[in-house]
C-alpha cells in the first residue's frame, strides 16, 4: 500500500525517538562516544594545556604523567594536546567528506533517476567504472598524484565516496518515482521539480543519512590510513594517522606514542558506526514497535 | 548458464578496464611538476630534460599519449619504476604471491571465526552472545588495521616475544625454493620443517591483523542472512516434520544464507588484497602493498599507477568470478540464464 | 510397506471402531484457553475450544482470519514458540498423549511421524535450493531406519501414489521448477511419507487454482482412506468443507460456535454467524440481489466484549447474549450443537 510513506516516524516525534533510544544501549553508547570526541575536539584550545606544536627538546619521549597525560613525542611536544588538535583534523575531514560526498552524490543520483534514459545509463556506467577501482587504491593514487596535503586527501576521499551516494540516491529516486502517490501527484499536474523537492527528497533522505553517518567513520579511518602512509596533513600539523606512523619508530620503548592516537581513532569510528547502525535499525520497517 | 554469464560480462569487463585506464591516465597527469625533470634531476640542462621528454613521448599530444599508454597496457607494460628501474609489471608480479598468501590465510581465518559467530549471533538473537558478537564486529570495522598491527607487535613481540616483528621468514633460514611462491606450500614441498615453522610464525600476526576487520564484515553479513532465512516458511516445514534444531540451522538455513553472502564475501577478498597495503607496511611483509607504499614515499608514480591498474583488473575479474560462483551455487539462477 | 518400529501404534487403523468399543480420539482438544501475553494484557486467541478427531475421520474447522483456527492447528503440533503463549486451562492430547506437557525432544519424534502438517503456501514451504526428492528422503530417514537407497525407492513410490506422471524425474527437481499444484502434491507426499495417524491441513488449497484445488483435495482423501489417516482440515471456504469433511467445527473469535455433521450444519445452520457465512456464498445468492455480507468486523481479541463475541454483529442479538453461551445440542439433531441462546431452542419451533 503506497500511502504517504512516513518520512520517518523517527523524526515525527521526539518522544518516540527517545523511547527508541532507550531500547538500544549500543546506540546510546555511540552517541556518547561521538559527543565526547566532538566536544574534545571542539574544546581543544581550552583543554590542551600545552601548545601542540611547542617543541621542548628537554622533555623528549616522556611517559604519560600528570603534566603530560599522553606523554611526549620525539621533539618534546605534548601528545595529549596533539591528539586533541588532531581530532579537529580528523573529525573535520570525516564530516566534510561525508557531507560533500553525500550532497554531490545525491544530487547527481536524483538527477540521474529523474531524467532517466541515456543520461541515466551513462552516469551509472561511469559510477560503475569508478567503483571498479578499489577505494583505497584510488584514494592513494589520487592523493599521491595531487600531492600530500590535508586538502588533497579530503578531495581524494570525497571523490571515491561519491559513487555510493549516486547509486543510493538513484535507487531511492527510482523506487519512489514508481510509487502510487507520486503518480497521483503527477496526475494533479505537479511538475518534476515539485516532485523532487517534496516527495523524492523527503523519503530518500533517511537511508542517505544513515549512510552518511557510517561514512564519517569510514572517512576518518581512511584519512588516518593516508596519514599513516604520509599522504595526509603534513608536519608539523598533528594528525592521528601520521602520529601513529611516527610512533612506529619508538614502538617498543615508548608504547604510548602510537597507542593513544589509535585509541582516539577507534573510539570515534566506533561511535559513528554504532549511531549509524542504530539509526538504520530504527528506520528498518521490520522493526517497527507495535 | 555458466558461459552465458561470461559472454554477457566480458564486453563489460573490457569497457570497465578501458575506463579504468582512462582514469589512471588522467590521474597520472594530475601530478604537479614535470616528470621528465623529475627523472633527469635538478641539475640537468634543459636540453637533456627535453631529450628525456621526447624519449618518454611526453611531448606528444594527449590523446596520442593515451593511445601509447593503452597499447602498452594491452601488452602488459605498466611502465618502468623510477625507483627500481625495472618494469613495474615485473616488480608487481614478483611481490604478488606474498600478498596473495597473506590475503588467503586472512580470508580463511576470518571465515572460520566469522561464520560461526554470525550463525550464533542470529540463532541466539539479542542474547549476550549476540551482543558480544556484534560488539566485536563493530570494533572490527572501526579499527584502524595498522594500529591493531602495531598494538599486537608491542604485546606479542615486544613483551612476550612469541612472534617475530616482521618479514616472511627468518633471514637465516632463507627462502624456500620457489614453486608456487607461497612459502607455506613451498617449504613443505622442499621438506624443510624449519622453514615451514618460521613461515607460519611470521604469518600469524599479520594475518590476524588483516582478518580482524573482515571478521566483522563476515559476521554481520552472515547474521543478517541467517535471520532472513530463519524466518522463511521452509524452516517451519522442517520443524513441523521433527527435524532437529541444529540440523535445521546448519543443514538448511546456513547453506541458503551463504549463497547471497557469496557476493559480499567474495568482494571481501578484493578488500583484503588492498587492505594488505597497510598491514604489510606495519609488518614489513614483502608484498605488493609494501611496494606501493614505498613507491608513494619515493614519488614513483609509474609504479603507483601500475599498481592501481593491476589491482583494478584483479578486482573486476574477482567480481566476475563471484558472479559465476553465485550462479553455480544457486540452482535458481542457472535457469534464468 | 515400511518396516514398523516398535512405537508405531495406529499405523493400520481401521476406518471406524466397532460399535460399543470406545476409541481413543486421534486428536482431543479439551476446553483449551490459550492467550498471547502482550504489553499490558493478552490476546485471547482460544477461549474454551474443544475439538475431537476420531481415527480415520475427515474433520473441518471453518472460520475467518483471527478466529483461532490456525492457532489451533499450530498448537496441536506445538509449533508456537514456548515463551510467546500461555495456557490458562485445558489440554491437548494426541492419541492419548499429552501434547502440552511433552518435552521438545518428544515432540520432535511425534512431528512428521504421528502427526503431519501441510501448509497454505507450497511456494515457500519447501527449501528452494534442495532437490525435492532429497527433502522427502531426509524426512523418511529421520524417522525410520531405512538406507538411502530404500528411502529413495519409498519416496519414488510415494510420488507415484500422488499421481505424478514421472516420479523419477520429479525426484531430482527443484521446487521452483514445479507448479503450485505439483508442489502441494510434494507436500502431501512428505506428509504421508511416515504414515501419520493425523494430518493437519492448514488452508491447503487457498493458494491454488480452482481447477487444481479439487484434484488436491481428492488426492488427500484418497491417501487418507488408504492409510487410515485422520485429517483435520482448516479453511475459510465453506464450499471445500461441504464437499470434503464429514464433520465440521465453526470457529469465531477464538471459540467454537457451531459443530456437527457437515450435511446437517450446511443444511440447517443454527448459528447466525454460520448462516451469515453460508448466506454470503455467491452460489446461494439470488440473481440480481446484493450479496449478503455480515455487518461489522471481527472483534479485537485483546479486548473482547463480555458475553457472546458475535453479539455486536448479530441480527438476532438480545438480552441473554450478555452471557457467553455454551455449546448446546439441537433437540432433533443431537450430533449438531450450537453456541447461541437465540437459536438453540429453534429446532422445536420449525
Amino acid at each position: 500500500m503506497a500511502t504517504t510513506t512516513a518520512v520517518s516516524p523517527l523524526f515525527s516525534s521526539l518522544a518516540y525517538f527517545w523511547y527508541q533510544l532507550r531500547r538500544s544501549p549500543m546506540m546510546l553508547l555511540g552517541l556518547l562516544l561521538i559527543t565526547l570526541m566532538c566536544l574534545a575536539a571542539a574544546l581543544a584550545p581550552l583543554l590542551a594545556v600545552h601548545d601542540p606544536d611547542a617543541i621542548d627538546l628537554g622533555s623528549r619521549l616522556l611517559p604519560p604523567s600528570a603534566a603530560h597525560l599522553f606523554g611526549t613525542d620525539e621533539v618534546g611536544r605534548d601528545l595529549f594536546s596533539r591528539v586533541l588538535y588532531g581530532g579537529r583534523q580528523s573529525i573535520g575531514v570525516g564530516i566534510f567528506v561525508a557531507f560533500m560526498a553525500s550532497v554531490i552524490g545525491s544530487i547527481i543520483g536524483c538527477f540521474s533517476g529523474i531524467i532517466g534514459r541515456m543520461v541515466d545509463t551513462l552516469i551509472m556506467r561511469l559510477m560503475d567504472i569508478v567503483l571498479s577501482v578499489p577505494s583505497l587504491v584510488l584514494t592513494m593514487a589520487l592523493a599521491a598524484a595531487l600531492g600530500p596535503s590535508l586538502f588533497n586527501a579530503m578531495i581524494a576521499i570525497t571523490v571515491v565516496r561519491i559513487p555510493y551516494y549516486v547509486r543510493l540516491a538513484r535507487g531511492q529516486t527510482l523506487s519512489i518515482r514508481e510509487m502510487a502517490y507520486v503518480r497521483a501527484a503527477e496526475t494533479f499536474g505537479a511538475g518534476k521539480p515539485h516532485i523532487v523537492r517534496w516527495h523524492v527528497l523527503r523519503n530518500a533522505l533517511p537511508p542517505i543519512i544513515v549512510q552518511m553517518t557510517l561514512d564519517i567513520g569510514n572517512a576518518i579511518l581512511m584519512a588516518a590510513a593516508l596519514g599513516f602512509i604520509g599522504l595526509g596533513a603534513q608536519q608539523p600539523t598533528a594528525e592521528w594517522g601520521a602520529m601513529i606512523a611516527s610512533g612506529r619508530n619508538y614502538l617498543l620503548d615508548q608504547w604510548w606514542y602510537s597507542t593513544f592516537p589509535g585509541v582516539a581513532i577507534l573510539m570515534t569510528a566506533i561511535g559513528f558506526n554504532l549511531v549509524g547502525d542504530g539509526v538504520r535499525d530504527m528506520l528498518d520497517p521490520k522493526q517497527k514497535v507495535k | 548458464m555458466f558461459f552465458q554469464i561470461i559472454r554477457k560480462r566480458l564486453p563489460w569487463l573490457i569497457v570497465v578496464m578501458l575506463g579504468v585506464s582512462i582514469i589512471t591516465f588522467i590521474v597520472s597527469h594530475l601530478i604537479p611538476g614535470d616528470p621528465a625533470r623529475l627523472i633527469a634531476g635538478d641539475r640537468a640542462t634543459d636540453e637533456i630534460v627535453a631529450g628525456i621528454r621526447s624519449k618518454l613521448g611526453l611531448d606528444l599530444p594527449l590523446y596520442e599519449q593515451y593511445w601509447v599508454y593503452l597499447k602498452g597496457l594491452l601488452h602488459g607494460d605498466l611502465g618502468t619504476s623510477i625507483r627500481t628501474g625495472r618494469p613495474v609489471i615485473d616488480d608487481l608480479l614478483s611481490f604478488f604471491p606474498a600478498t596473495l598468501e597473506l590475503a588467503i590465510v586472512a580470508l580463511i581465518f576470518s571465515m572460520l571465526v566469522g561464520i560461526p559467530l554470525g550463525v550464533l549471533s542470529a540463532v541466539y538473537k539479542n542474547s549476550w552472545i549476540d551482543q558480544i558478537a556484534r560488539a566485536l564486529a563493530v570494533t572490527g570495522i572501526s579499527m584502524p588495521a595498522f594500529w591493531l598491527g602495531l598494538g599486537l607487535l608491542i604485546i606479542f613481540y615486544g613483551h612476550l616475544s612469541w612472534f617475530p616483528s616482521g618479514g616472511r621468514i627468518d633471514g637465516l633460514l632463507g627462502d624456500p625454493p620457489t614453486v608456487t611462491g607461497f612459502f607455506l606450500i613451498d617449504s613443505l614441498i622442499a621438506g624443510d620443517w624449519d622453514q615451514f615453522c618460521s613461515a607460519v610464525e611470521h604469518l600469524v600476526l599479520p594475518a590476524f591483523t588483516l582478518s580482524f576487520v573482515h571478521l566483522g564484515v563476515v559476521a554481520r553479513q552472515i547474521r543478517s542472512s541467517m535471520l532472513e532465512q530463519l524466518s522463511e516458511d521452509y524452516i517451519r516445514t522442517a520443524q513441523a516434520y521433527g527435524l532437529g534444531r541444529w540440523k535445521i540451522i546448519l543443514g538448511h538455513a546456513l547453506p541458503n544464507a551463504l549463497i547471497p553472502s557469496v557476493t559480499v564475501l567474495g568482494l571481501a577478498m578484493g578488500d583484503l588484497l588492498y587492505g594488505a597495503v597497510l598491514t604489510e607496511t606495519v609488518f614489513s611483509w614483502p608484498g605488493m602493498g609494501l611496494y606501493v607504499v614505498e613507491s608513494i614515499q619515493a614519488l614513483d608514480f609509474p609504479a603507483v599507477m601500475g599498481f592501481a591498474v593491476l589491482v583494478s583488473f584483479v578486482y573486476v575479474l574477482l567480481n566476475m568470478l563471484v558472479d559465476l560462483l553465485y550462479s553455480v551455487l544457486d540452482p535458481r539462477i542457472k535457469d534464468a540464464g | 510397506m515400511m518396516p514398523a518400529r516398535q512405537s508405531d501404534t495406529m499405523l493400520n487403523a481401521a476406518t471406524t471402531p466397532p460399535l460399543g468399543q470406545a476409541a481413543v480420539p486421534v486428536l482431543d482438544i479439551d476446553n483449551l484457553y490459550l492467550e498471547f501475553p502482550v504489553y499490558k494484557g493478552a490476546i485471547r486467541a482460544l477461549n474454551g475450544v474443544s475439538i475431537q478427531v476420531m481415527p480415520g475421520e475427515i474433520v473441518g474447522i471453518v472460520g475467518e482470519s483471527g478466529s483461532g483456527k490456525s492457532v489451533t492447528a499450530m498448537m496441536s503440533m506445538r509449533l508456537i514458540p514456548e515463551n510467546s503463549y500461555r495456557v490458562r486451562t485445558g489440554s491437548i492430547r494426541k492419541s492419548g498423549r499429552n501434547i502440552l506437557q511433552a518435552s521438545e525432544k518428544e515432540m520432535r519424534h511425534i512431528r512428521g511421524k504421528d502427526m503431519a502438517m501441510i501448509f497454505q503456501e507450497p511456494m515457500t514451504a519447501l527449501n528452494p535450493t534442495m532437490k525435492v526428492g532429497r527433502q522427502i528422503t531426509d524426512l523418511i530417514r529421520r524417522h525410520t531406519s531405512l538406507s538411502a537407497g530404500q528411502a529413495r525407492e519409498h519416496a519414488i513410490a510415494l510420488l507415484r501414489d500422488m499421481h505424478i506422471a514421472d516420479p523419477v524425474q520429479i525426484f531430482d527437481a527443484y521446487p521452483f521448477e514445479l507448479s503450485g499444484g505439483m508442489r502441494q502434491r510434494i507436500m502431501i507426499a512428505l506428509a504421508f511419507s511416515c504414515e501419520p495417524s493425523l494430518l493437519i491441513a492448514d488452508e491447503p488449497t487457498t493458494a491454488l487454482d480452482v481447477t487444481v484445488q479439487k484434484q488436491v483435495l481428492m488426492l488427500l482423501r484418497e491417501r487418507a482412506r488408504k492409510t487410515g489417516t485422520a485429517i483435520l482440515l482448516i479453511t475459510h471456504d465453506m464450499a471445500v468443507v461441504s464437499q470434503f469433511c464429514e464433520r465440521v467445527y465453526v470457529m469465531y473469535a477464538g471459540s467454537v460456535v457451531e459443530q456437527g455433521i457437515t450435511a446437517q450444519v450446511i443444511d440447517r445452520p443454527a448459528h447466525p454467524y454460520t448462516r451469515g457465512l453460508l448466506g454470503g456464498l455467491p452460489e446461494n445468492a439470488e440473481p440480481g440481489a446484493p450479496l449478503q455480507a455480515i455487518a461489522g468486523q471481527v472483534p479485537n481479541l485483546a479486548d473482547l466484549p463480555g458475553g457472546c463475541a458475535f453479539r455486536n454483529r448479530c441480527p438476532l442479538q438480545g438480552e441473554p447474549c450478555s452471557q457467553i453461551p455454551p455449546l448446546m445440542p439441537l433437540a432433533d439433531q443431537p450430533g449438531h450443537s450450537v453456541a447461541c441462546w437465540m437459536t438453540a431452542g429453534e429446532a422445536a419451533h420449525v
